[in-house]
């Protein structure tokens, strides 16, 4: 088991420098990283002043390692637009986004997968269908197009939530959050709704899919010739059964939630981190995006480790290959 | 002509015809046209890329022709008639006066091209990469699937969004980034159905042949990797759709010259809390129209390749 | 005395997209308290179904149409869900053929075990764990304690089926119902299981039904016989009886393919042709086609009957009634079956 989890860690870390090799390659070695790091406005003067002060005239392989070590101390840059350090711009918006996908992922959770298995037990019934139709619909609508449908619907046509913003927040260990008060909660409800709609569906045909596979099983008729009650059979026999894809896949779709809350954070006027990664790609603020970029590398790569690992605790039958490996 | 020739003619065919039923593709077929929503799914997507062909045919006039617009008729509400010539804008006007039913249709030719491209692009190396990997093994397999798992183990969006923040702009662009992002889907599609293959014995019998590596790959190998390969493309379609109207909506995608439908619904978004909705609506719904008929297509599809399921 | 067990009639139909399948279509056989029925056929004759049948987990498309099954004077196909409930893995147990499918893989023997004491009885968890013990130690399971705490992966395919037949026995039912169990087994295991089987119906008295292809191992388990064709019965009788005369003309062919001691160097006897299919059955009786004494007589449907005393069986020629001309047709070719039927 220790092994599998040190060579888990070596992965991760692999993808790391991978990553960072490529930001690296398509930065310094690709076009002319002044472009990229220095101030459009700039004069020739501050050029050359941050040529020098970034190494640009350095051979590429000391570019490398100063790049890296800047890294590693969590140093991108400074943001041209807001003459701060790029990491901290994108630190203090983190726990905006962070709210946000989180929240989704429950609703995603929370909705999809009852639905998904309704769907599975009764994959014929009218209820069935309809669930498996909207989730196409749910798979088919472009993750903007439904923020925009809702605004129209509950924001413009009745009124009853605001379209975008964050509404009022609260002070949390240091941290701003919205769902603690009411008129965050109100805030929140269309973004979280339009972030988790495509997961949702992604879950319930997950799930849907699972449970039928797992109700043509031998085990789920000797459970039902042992006499115990569809509730039970359900709930335990063929939940814990499902969860486990279910769980992987939703890991990993964090990740992608992060992603994605580029999308609705524009569409809603958000603040997080991905609204601040648009406008500083209008604004052609780089070492933003750079900081971003890096900053999503780490969360997703930390994520897709943790999930594997959970993986591992949940299914017996994983844990014990792996003890013999 | 006889009655004997013609009945002499028609009776091998007759007795073939059982068989020529039972020719793989016209059973596939037949599986596919029982579920009504896949066939209408089906006409949909025809109709779109018609549609989307023939749109400067079609379209009651050229929405990037300034000449043709007239400021006066801006954003008016669908099934206006024109101030100028009298001509009904069915769909409505945007604030410059274009008619909105022609943007569509021009719109759907840059969303599909750009889908289109970068599908073929995306499977020509993707599957190249995915059967050598399977074909030749150890360190080329490992490689190539070490290059897809890190591929695939970030959003596409995130990486798509990035390199055009980088690059800027532009229908090249995007269409170059849409392939970095789907490329390592048909490789690890190809390669793990390859991998069964290549293990079956008339690739064995190819080898004693000595037929090139090339000739084994692509002609004996391939075509038994095509149905799953065929149901990640149109997945893969649909969501290269979906992606470029992101793109395009978020700033990053396709220029203003070229409007896909993403832009065309960006730019009208900002009219949709004024009460203006034609200008976003109806992009977005051509766009969710097409998007929804590939999926049913895929879903049917997936179905029908599905060896599990079949009766 | 009545019996436990009486099914009379009946036929379970599967109603798929290309037509009826008449999976089960006319089963009628009884069963008394401590009884061991031995339920015979080829693949696809329907016989699990009617296991299947009597404990209503048929599945859909498929359900019962027609006929009663009666457990202790009470209707099962009229009771419905609400009655079968109360009875599955209480009163009427049931194995399964594959015992690496039949537990869930995700959950531990202990709670497999002591859910199915809690279905049907208020007692506490101890108790419970307390009679899943007793339970695994009467299959003959070492080290219950322990084993409880395990996955069903990490027991062997043999374990495995002691474990499933624990939990059937949980509740001491007054019937189990054994699909195949020993069929995905070794041999060895095979007797094992078949032997302990044995002695707890005999120690529970538990009335069993053993489902089979195999004739060879029932032979020596079952007091009774049922023999079934084309989702129907076609004999039944004591065991020991049916063996020596069959009546049914299928009968006579399935001992006949049984390697014994006795026919060593002769070869071995075989059924010629194929099941029918179940979609569209021949007119008249379902062997017809495969049977050497059919003639047009055999266009009606024969019944099931009794032909000699506690022996029924489907068929209007049935072998053993005239001795003297069965001994002459069995002159020429020891049998005849295999060669005048082709």
């Amino acid at each position: 088991m220790i092994v599998y989890i040190l060579r888990r860690i070596g992965q991760s870390l692999f993808a790391l420098a991978a990553m960072a090799i490529l930001v690296f390659i398509g930065v310094f070695a690709i076009g002319n990283p002044v472009d990229i790091l220095v101030n459009p406005e700039a004069n020739q003067a501050e050029i050359a002043a941050t040529t020098a002060r970034l190494g640009l005239d350095k051979p590429l392989w000391e570019q490398f390692a100063r790049f890296v070590g800047h890294l590693f101390q969590g140093d991108l840059g400074t943001s041209f637009v807001y003459g701060r350090p790029a990491m901290e711009i994108i630190l203090q918006r983190l726990p905006a986004t962070m709210e946000l996908a989180v929240t989704a992922l429950i609703l995603a959770v929370v909705i999809g997968v009852p639905l998904g298995v309704y769907a599975g037990l009764k994959p014929d019934s009218i209820g069935g269908r309809s669930v498996m139709a909207g989730s196409i619909l749910g798979f088919s609508l472009p993750n903007f197009w439904q923020g925009l449908l809702l605004i129209l619907i509950f924001a413009v046509l009745l009124g009853w939530l605001p379209a975008g913003g964050r509404g009022e927040t609260v002070e949390v260990l240091g941290i701003r959050v919205s769902f603690l008060t009411l008129d965050g909660l109100r805030h929140m409800i269309l973004p979280a709704l339009n972030l988790a709609l495509f997961k949702m569906s992604l879950v319930i045909r997950l799930t849907r899919a699972n449970t039928r596979e797992v109700c043509l099983q031998e085990y789920i008729k000797f459970a039902r010739a042992k006499g115990l009650s569809s509730t039970r059979i359900v709930l335990v026999h063929i939940l814990k059964n499902i969860m486990i894809p279910v769980v992987t896949i939703l890991g990993l779709e964090l990740g992608s939630m992060i992603a994605f809350a580029v999308v609705t954070e524009t569409v809603f006027a958000w603040p997080g981190m991905g609204k601040l990664l648009i406008d500083s790609i209008n604004l052609l603020d780089r070492p933003v995006i750079v900081a971003y970029l890096m900053l999503t590398v780490v969360i997703i790569v930390t994520i897709n480790l943790i999930v594997d690992l959970l993986y591992s605790a949940l299914d017996p039958r994983v844990r014990l290959s792996q003890v013999k490996a | 002509m006889s009655d004997d020739a013609l009945t002499a003619g028609l009776a091998p065919t007759a007795t073939a015809e059982p068989l020529a039923a039972d020719s793989p593709f016209k059973r596939l077929l037949h599986t596919f046209l029982e579920d009504k929503l896949a066939v209408i799914g089906l006409v949909l997507f025809t109709l779109v890329v018609l549609l989307a062909i023939f749109a400067p045919l079609i379209a009651p006039q050229n929405p990037y022709d300034l000449a043709q617009l007239d400021v006066l008729d801006g954003g008016l509400p669908p099934g206006s008639a024109s101030m100028s010539t009298g001509g009904i804008y069915y769909l409505g006007t945007d604030e410059q006066g274009r008619d909105m039913l022609s943007a569509i249709l021009y719109g759907l030719r840059i969303s599909l091209l750009v889908a289109t491209v970068s599908l073929a692009f995306a499977i020509a190396i993707g599957v190249t990469a995915g059967t050598m990997a399977a074909y030749f093994g150890g360190k080329i397999d490992s490689l190539i699937m070490r290059m897809v798992d890190l591929q695939l183990s970030f959003p596409a969006i995130l990486i798509a969004l990035i390199l055009l923040a980088l690059w800027g702009r532009g229908v090249d662009k995007v269409i170059i980034a849409l392939v970095i992002v789907q490329w390592a889907y048909y490789a690890r599609t190809v390669r793990s159905s390859a991998i069964v293959e290549a293990r079956k014995d008339y690739i064995e019998a190819a080898h004693c042949l000595a037929l090139s590596h090339s000739r084994i790959m692509f002609h004996h190998l391939l075509p038994n990797c095509l149905p799953p390969l065929i149901v990640v493309a149109t997945v893969q379609i649909a969501q290269a759709i979906a992606l470029e109207a992101t793109l395009s909506f978020l700033g990053a995608g396709v220029p203003i010259t070229e409007p896909s439908l993403g832009l065309l619904i960006a730019n009208g978004y900002n009219y949709l809390l004024s009460g203006r909705y034609w200008v976003s609506l109806f992009p977005g719904i051509a766009l969710v129209l097409t998007i929804v008929a590939i999926n049913l297509v895929g879903d049917r599809l997936r179905d029908v390749f599905n060896p599990r399921l079949q009766k | 005395m009545t019996a436990l067990l009486s099914i009379e009639d009946l036929k379970t139909h599967f109603f798929t997209r290309d037509g009826v399948v008449k999976a089960v279509d006319g089963v009628s056989f009884s069963l008394m308290r401590g009884q061991i029925l031995g339920l015979v056929g080829e693949s696809g004759s329907g016989k699990s179904v009617t296991g299947f049948s009597l404990l209503g987990l048929v599945d859909p498309p498929g359900r019962i149409v027609d006929g009663s099954i009666r457990f202790d004077g009470e209707d099962l196909v009229k009771g419905g869900e609400p009655m079968l409930r109360t009875l599955r893995g209480k009163r009427i147990a049931m194995i399964f053929q594959d015992p690496m499918m039949t537990l869930n893989p995700v959950l531990r023997i202990d709670t497999q075990m002591i859910e199915t004491v809690l279905a049907h009885e208020n007692v506490s968890r101890a108790e419970a764990l307390k009679r899943a013990r007793d339970a695994l130690v009467m299959v003959g399971i070492s080290s219950p304690d322990e084993r409880m705490q395990s996955y069903p992966h990490q027991f062997s395919g043999g374990m495995r089926q002691r474990v499933a037949i624990a939990i059937a026995m949980l509740h001491k039912p007054d019937l189990i119902i054994a699909d195949e169990p020993t069929t995905a087994l070794d041999v060895t295991i095979q007797a094992q299981i078949l032997a302990e089987m044995q002695k707890l119906c005999a120690e529970t008295g538990t009335a069993l039904i053993w489902i089979t292809h195999d004739l060879a191992i029932v032979s020596g388990l079952a007091d009774r016989l049922a023999v079934m064709y084309a989702g129907r019965v076609v004999e039944e009788g004591e065991t020991a009886r049916v063996i020596e005369r069959p009546l049914h003309p299928y009968t006579k062919g399935l001992i006949a393919s049984v390697p014994q001691g006795k026919t060593r160097g002769a070869r071995l006897q075989q059924i010629s042709g194929m099941p029918p299919s179940l979609r569209s059955l021949p007119k008249g009786c379902a062997f017809r086609p495969r049977c050497a004494r059919a003639d047009e007589a055999c266009l009606e449907e024969p019944a099931l009957e009794e032909k000699l005393h506690g022996r029924k069986a489907r068929c209007f020629h049935p072998w053993s009634l005239d001795e003297a001309a069965d001994a002459r047709r069995q002159a020429p070719s020891r049998d005849g079956m295999a060669e005048t039927a082709t």
